[in-house]
């Protein structure tokens, strides 16, 4: 299956942190490379939410509806900022 | 009404649809009315839901096709094996609702104040997202530049043909061309994209929407062309055309 | 069945994915539905190891037994025709499948114990109990419907073990780690139900 990106779970994203994020700026805790959310690896995989680094393909983040509650796991990541 | 657009709570909301346009035959657009609608940014998507008489749910996201200041109305293509395109292509009827929302996006979108020149690549049904920018660009009366670069398989999959008449689009057909054809008949590759896109030079704005395989190929492409990776966007779809 | 929260709407004729209606009730599991497609889901890219250097290893903190590809094609196979469930809620009925039976390379080592952790190329590990991978009922399976197993559904093998929800027939699979004590894997640590049991509908962690 071919990748998608961060736009795919723009809802999902603003439903967690309750604002809009594809534009807030990603920092992948293993190589460093910043970008916008909207621009991360988005896998759909069934059971959750996988969100990878474009550059090395590490895991960023992880989002899992367990019944009617989000687990939200950002460890991945070094940094995720909100432009104000 | 944009600041609203990207900071307005966002819940479910019951979507009405008012009216299904048949663009091709697998494509259907849907124009919705929705109470409480906050407006939208061209290039936003609003989320679907559809939920069964047993409670079984399914989500997809689907963008916005037409422009801030009309009402909300997308345009779904359905897959073979989709689970709610199906439904939003044969089944719904005028009348009938679905939970839908949005708006969402703040990455994809283009204000008139953005300015370009606007270089706008789709593949297939991420043709919807460019429609909306072009519908703001006209009622806008914006002076910028924009181009299109359309991918379909063939002219009848073309969507909202007869409206992109009347802009600067220029079509490619990958899989099968009418007779007489004069346009281009292949994927977008390097030399098709030096010929199209606007010079790096005029320091352009693109957006680039569709299939996976789409997206990065014609976003690599146009950085080799030198255009700067922070004025190209993208949004991917599936590999099939849906999200 | 569980009751959906009363805010949802709920929109007429929607049925969710293309539905074999012939399938026989009894063997669709509560919450499921059966399709022919065969969806494909991941986690991350399709790895492409090559075969050359592909292995398949059972291990217990050291390497306790390996075999190369050619070594594990030549192992005794099998051909089984079973029903797979996702935990997304589509259920496919008579898929087939050939490869080793996980009882034929556990067999070859010496051991004790009560759990495996399955790993796979890209990361993805995933729980299972010893006892649920053994007695035939898994098996490392390579082909697909009479044909090589394609890399999107975790070709070029995969665990298959059709009584549990289908995220513990881990796709790309290289080994079993044995434990000793049970240890979520991939989904199991974000709440998916440790055992998995699609006929007692155990899709969350607490089911």
């Amino acid at each position: 299956m071919e990748a998608l990106d961060g736009n795919a779970i723009g809802g999902m994203l603003y439903h967690v942190f309750g604002c809009e994020m594809t534009m807030a700026q990603a920092e992948c805790g293993r190589c460093g490379a910043c970008g916008p959310v909207a621009e991360c690896e988005v896998y759909l995989g069934g059971p959750g939410v996988v969100v990878r680094c474009r550059i090395c393909h590490t895991i960023v983040m992880v989002l899992v509806k367990v019944r009617e509650m989000m687990c939200v796991d950002l460890g991945g990541l070094s940094k995720l900022e909100r432009a104000t | 009404m944009a600041g609203a657009a990207l900071l307005g709570r966002l819940t479910w909301r019951v979507a009405t649809v008012t009216a299904v346009v048949d663009e091709t035959p697998r494509v259907r657009t849907l124009e919705l009315e929705i109470p409480g609608w906050p407006g939208h940014v061209a290039g936003q998507h609003v989320d679907v839901r559809l939920t069964a008489e047993d409670g079984y749910r399914a989500e997809r996201a689907y963008s916005l096709a037409s422009a801030p200041g009309e009402p909300p109305v997308i345009t779904v293509e359905r897959l073979e094996d989709g689970e709610v395109s199906p439904y939003l292509t044969e089944d719904v009827r005028p009348g009938e609702a679905f939970e839908v929302r949005g708006p969402i996006g703040g990455y994809f979108v283009w204000r008139p104040h953005d300015g370009g020149p606007l270089f706008l690549a789709a593949g297939g049904s991420g043709v919807v997202p460019m429609r909306a920018i072009l519908r703001h660009r006209r009622h806008s009366k914006s002076e910028v530049r924009a181009r299109l670069l359309y991918s379909s398989p063939t002219l009848e999959d073309v969507i909202y043909r007869a409206e992109l008449d009347g802009e600067e689009v220029v079509h490619t057909l990958t899989r099968a061309q009418p007779p007489g054809w004069t346009g281009y008949a292949r994927r977008v590759d390097a030399d098709l994209l030096r010929e199209v896109a606007w010079p790096a030079e005029d320091r352009p704005l693109a957006f680039v929407c569709g299939p996976t395989s789409f997206v990065e190929s014609v976003a690599a492409g146009l950085v080799e062309l030198g255009y700067a990776p922070g004025r190209i966007k993208t949004e991917r779809f599936g590999a099939t055309g849906g999200r | 069945m569980k009751k959906e929260s009363h805010r949802s709407f709920v929109s007429r004729g929607f049925r969710g994915r293309r539905r074999d209606a012939d399938a026989d009730p009894a063997r669709v599991p509560p919450g499921q539905s059966v399709t022919r497609d065969f969806p494909v889901l991941s986690a991350g890219p399709t790895p492409h190891t090559p075969l050359d250097r592909w292995t398949f290893s059972i291990e217990n903190g050291g390497v306790l037994r390996t075999w190369t590809w050619e070594e594990f094609r030549a192992l005794p196979s099998e051909r089984v025709t079973v029903d797979i469930h996702c935990v997304t809620r589509w259920s496919k009925l008579d898929t087939t499948w050939e490869g080793v039976s996980v009882d034929t390379l556990l067999d070859e080592v010496d051991h004790d114990a009560d759990y495996v952790l399955a790993f796979c190329d890209g990361g993805y590990t995933t729980n299972l109990p010893t006892e649920d991978v053994t007695g035939g009922k898994a098996w490392v399976v390579y082909t697909y419907e009479g044909e090589p197993l394609d890399p999107e559904h975790g070709g070029p093998a995969r665990l298959l073990v059709p009584h549990l929800y289908f995220w513990k027939s881990a796709k790309w699979v290289r080994g079993l780690r044995l434990l000793d004590e049970d240890e979520p894997g991939f989904w199991e640590t974000y709440g998916y139900h440790m055992y998995g049991d699609p006929w007692r509908e155990q899709r969350y962690s607490g089911d």
